[in-house]
């Protein structure tokens, strides 16, 4: 028996919670601990997905809620002793998941893109830019304790019934829950997500400066791709955070994925290269980019872009 | 303000890494680095420390090789160092990681750890909330901005949308992101200074922690590897070679 930690994002179940369940509900895993206000129609979302059994855990107003959400977890594998139970490798996921191994005294495993719950845990996970594959297996007490990449899984809805909803009330973790959320800011990026669009232009340092990302955001329009970056130029604060692709950014698979000026980094390609096809532009011949690009200009993004650009907007 | 420092010494992301056929660990050589993340997290440390006439402690564990990278935090500024190395250690899982690194802060009372968000060769990406709950302290992660006053601690912490602004009381943990600040460079004397600074080793056993194991890689094997396409140099008509493939593809 697995569970599985889903965070409410927005107002819904978050989208690697769903991603998770889709594959796990095959093995019987479908008890969901659920974090966040909730409602009815998340509740109804995941049993959509699958979920049969939901633990609530609702955060107290204006708390983080992460240390009492570990807390209250514990008590309640002290209650049902699970296997197993699965996060995504998402920021607040990892914040619960982290103390509540410190709690259990349980290792834990992270980055994993495939798990196995048949009898004994285990899970897979990539290395070196996702050059090779790890299969690491659990020993010793239960539960496992597993960070999953978001996109490991597609998340696709079983038509599941409205599941059976216990609250679960959190404890106060006392010094350790003292952690106050005063404010919540959305930076506003426009035109489709990054992890729903079919194509993405994504850019890096090559591109020179902030005004250079303006070629990728022209590129983008008639293509109605969605815009993506290296982590070098979201440091440079040419970006926001939330188009980063990488290890420490989005995860994404679109059909088309335009690189422009970025070397290929290995914590860049573990974010992208499942994309169907990959197109980049770089001046250096050997840029590890053009390793797994389909197709591979040799080229100036200054140069090149511009004439793209033109053609496709004079179709 | 008493704070301290998680860094690592890892070996150069320049150079390929190796596993170790046998224990699958990785191969780490006696010349390491200071792992790029941690200059981060040195720099909101001695910024820290230079505003409240605080003290910078730096915490790691791992093999001590010739000590270059955690030299090249101390250049930067840091009083001193404790650094756990120990054979025993050597595969450790994140628990055990956060078990050694509290261990060696919790007599030193600290107002504020500060640890980046994951390492760049193991990057399991939770040692820090591990730390956290294992000191009894709130945890403010992934900040991409810091503010202290008095003893209240606020951070600016990034999600997938933007950012929450949050706070705690020290002491407190706090997880930092690369982009929070910009690390300084060492001086010269930075650099002459670092080799006095006293660098204090100790191990698991000093500590009073056991290492367990409880994972086993059973199987490393190569990804199906995708094999690159067509490279073509750009003779000013690269962008039709684009245009073909889009309509290949569908998308236009
Ligand atoms: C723990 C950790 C996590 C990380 N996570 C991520 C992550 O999630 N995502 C991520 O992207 N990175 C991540 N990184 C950073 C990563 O290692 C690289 O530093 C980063 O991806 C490089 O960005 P870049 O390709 O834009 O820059 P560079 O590596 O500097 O590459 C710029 C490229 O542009 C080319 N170029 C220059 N001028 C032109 C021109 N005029 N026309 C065409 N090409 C040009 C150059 O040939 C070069 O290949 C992480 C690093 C660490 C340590």
């Amino acid at each position: 028996m697995a569970w599985i930690f889903i965070e409410e994002v927005s107002g819904a179940p978050a989208v690697v919670g769903l991603e998770i369940l889709s594959k796990t509900r095959a093995d019987g895993a479908t008890t969901v601990l659920y974090f966040g206000k909730g409602s009815d129609a998340a509740f109804a979302t995941l049993g959509e997905f699958g979920a049969t059994d939901v633990f609530h855990l609702v955060p107290s107003e204006g708390s983080t809620g992460t240390a009492a959400a570990a807390a209250a977890i514990a008590d309640l594998v002290g209650q049902h002793n699970p296997d197993a139970i699965l996060f995504g490798q998402t920021y607040t996921d990892r914040d619960v998941a982290g103390r509540l191994s410190t709690r259990l005294d349980r290792t834990m495993i992270s980055n994993g893109i495939d798990v196995s719950l048949d009898g004994s845990v285990g899970v897979t996970t990539e290395i070196f830019g996702g050059s090779q594959l790890v299969t690491t297996m659990f020993e010793g007490p239960g539960p496992h304790l597993v960070l999953i990449r978001p996109k490991s899984f597609p998340a696709e809805p079983s038509g599941g019934g409205a599941p059976t909803v216990t609250a679960v009330p959190l404890p106060d973790a006392g010094h350790a829950g003292s952690a106050r959320v005063t404010g919540s800011f959305v930076e506003e990026t426009e035109g489709p997500k990054l992890e729903e669009a079919a194509v993405i232009v994504a850019g890096g340092r090559g591109l020179g400066s902030v005004e250079g990302f303006e070629l990728v955001e022209k590129l983008a329009a008639p293509l109605k791709a969605a815009t993506g970056a290296t982590r070098a130029i979201v440091d440079a604060g040419w970006v926001p955070y939330s188009k980063q692709v990488g290890q420490t950014g989005k995860t994404v698979k679109p059909d088309v994925y335009i690189a422009c000026g970025l070397s290929g980094a290995m914590q860049h390609l573990v974010g992208m290269k499942d994309s169907k096809l990959i197109i980049a532009i770089n001046k250096d011949e050997e840029a590890p980019i053009f390793a797994v690009a389909d197709l591979g200009i040799v080229g100036d993004v200054h140069q090149v872009l511009p004439k793209l650009i033109e053609a496709l907007e004079n179709r | 303000m008493k704070i301290a420092v998680c860094v690592k010494q890892i070996p150069d992301p320049a150079s390929p890494y190796q596993l170790d056929p046998t224990t699958h660990n990785l191969v780490r050589p006696t010349e390491q680095v200071l792992d790029d993340t941690d200059r981060y997290g040195v720099e909101v440390g001695l910024q820290i420390a230079g505003e409240t006439e605080g003290t910078v402690t730096l915490v790691s564990m791992g093999p001590s090789g010739n000590l270059n990278g955690i030299r090249q935090a101390l250049a930067m500024g840091a009083d001193g160092a404790i650094l756990v190395d120990d054979e025993t250690l050597k595969g450790s899982d994140s628990l055990t990681t956060a078990k050694i690194l509290a261990a060696a802060m919790a007599p030193e009372s600290f107002d504020i750890v500060i640890a980046g968000t994951e390492s760049t060769d193991g990057y399991s990406g939770v040692v820090p909330q591990q730390i956290a709950e294992l000191l009894g302290v709130p945890a403010l992660t992934y900040a991409k901005k810091i503010d202290v006053e008095g003893s209240t601690v606020r951070i600016n912490r990034q999600t997938a949308t933007g950012y929450d602004t949050i706070e705690a009381p020290t002491p407190v943990l706090v997880s930092v992101t690369a982009g929070v600040v910009e690390p300084r460079y060492p001086t010269f004397k930075g650099i002459m200074d670092a080799k006095k600074k006293p660098v204090e080793t100790k191990t698991a056993a000093d500590l009073g922690v056991t290492v367990t194991v409880n994972q086993r890689i059973a199987l490393v094997v190569p990804a199906p590897s995708r094999s690159g396409g067509q490279v073509v140099i750009d003779e000013g008509t690269g962008h039709e070679k684009i245009i073909a493939m889009l309509e290949q593809a569908k998308v236009i």
